[in-house]
């Protein structure tokens, strides 16, 4: 990432407080295509016998890489907005790791941006989750 | 042909409200989203109280749609959770004093979530129900709505499945 690109990434994220209250950090940003990291917190356990993350910040966490995905494409400058997610939820996030998620844009119209985005935590090979959305796109 | 008395009111809604209570206080997410439950009977509803923090869109200003999403995901697990200890819980199966010791039953796990945002959520509180329409032995389906102003009015709705907690005896 580019030093100016990722000033812009900062400022995205320092600009939303829901973002910044799970601690995401932007570290990948190109056209159509995000990563953003969120790092363990026990604030945000979901099964306290297990210490794992509960879904809802996992969700929260692919909603805001399938949201930067979209405003990183060319095509809408003026923002977006969350048509519908789903996310497969594959595997327990193991506690104390971070969980990154990349999202993308397979495919965008006028008016819809269509998105795939995957969370991992450290190990790599298996995600922790999958998500497919459509965005809304907003030229200027 | 004697019929048995009633409970004492305050007995019954001591124990449903002690039992709610250790299962929504047993997970620090719902907490740190400042999400409550509300009983009426068994029919719950979850209230999410409107915080800085919970902004997505600071221009707007709306709520992050993550938020919207954890906020229906935690409304439909509690909803199904309970129902899925109610029984247990009012024949006396289920040990409250257990519960609140920290003895809790294992959640259900979300299997996926689909969320659909139909209005931006405002800067202001929401409310959420679910409904179960399916519980099986080991998977259930379930739907839940948020609102704000006016219930027929949702601001987003979602479906979602989730695999059941095996019973006790035959856990790992």
């Amino acid at each position: 990432m580019s030093a100016d690109k990722a000033r812009i990434a900062r400022q995205f994220i320092q600009s939303i407080p829901h973002a910044r209250a799970l601690g995401m950090q932007i570290t990948a940003l190109d056209d159509g295509m995000a990563e953003i990291t969120m790092p363990y917190d026990t604030r945000l356990i979901g099964d306290p016998e297990t210490g794992v993350i509960h879904g809802g910040a996992v969700s929260a966490l692919m909603d805001t890489c399938g949201g930067a995905a979209v405003m990183s494409h060319p095509a809408a400058p003026a923002g977006t907005a969350t048509i519908d997610l789903r996310i497969d939820y594959m595997r327990a996030a193991t506690p104390g790791q971070s969980i990154t998620a990349r999202a993308e844009i397979y495919h965008i119209t006028r008016n819809v941006a269509f998105v795939r985005a995957t969370a991992r935590d450290e190990d790599a090979e298996l995600p922790v989750a999958t998500a497919t959305g459509a965005f809304t796109v907003e030229g200027s | 042909m004697s019929r048995k008395t009633p409970e004492p009111v305050q007995v019954v809604k001591q124990r449903r409200d002690a039992a709610l209570a250790a299962l929504v206080g047993g997970v620090p997410y719902i907490s740190f989203l400042g999400i409550a439950f509300d009983r009426r009977g068994d029919e719950l509803t979850a209230v999410l109280s409107f915080d800085e923090m919970l902004i997505g869109n600071p221009i707007l200003p709306a709520i992050h749609g993550g938020v919207t999403s954890a906020f229906l995901e935690v409304t439909a697990l509690i909803s199904l959770s309970w129902a899925h200890i109610w029984s247990d819980l009012e024949s006396g199966v289920l040990d409250v004093e257990g519960l609140t010791a920290g003895k809790l039953p294992r959640l259900p796990k979300t299997i996926d979530f689909t969320v659909d945002y139909l209005r931006s959520g405002l800067p202001r509180d929401a409310y959420a129900r679910a409904t179960i329409t399916r519980a099986g032995r080991r998977y259930a389906s379930v739907q839940a709505e948020a609102w704000q102003d006016n219930r027929a009015r949702p601001f987003a709705q979602a479906t979602a499945h989730f695999l059941m907690p095996r019973p006790v005896s035959g856990d790992d």
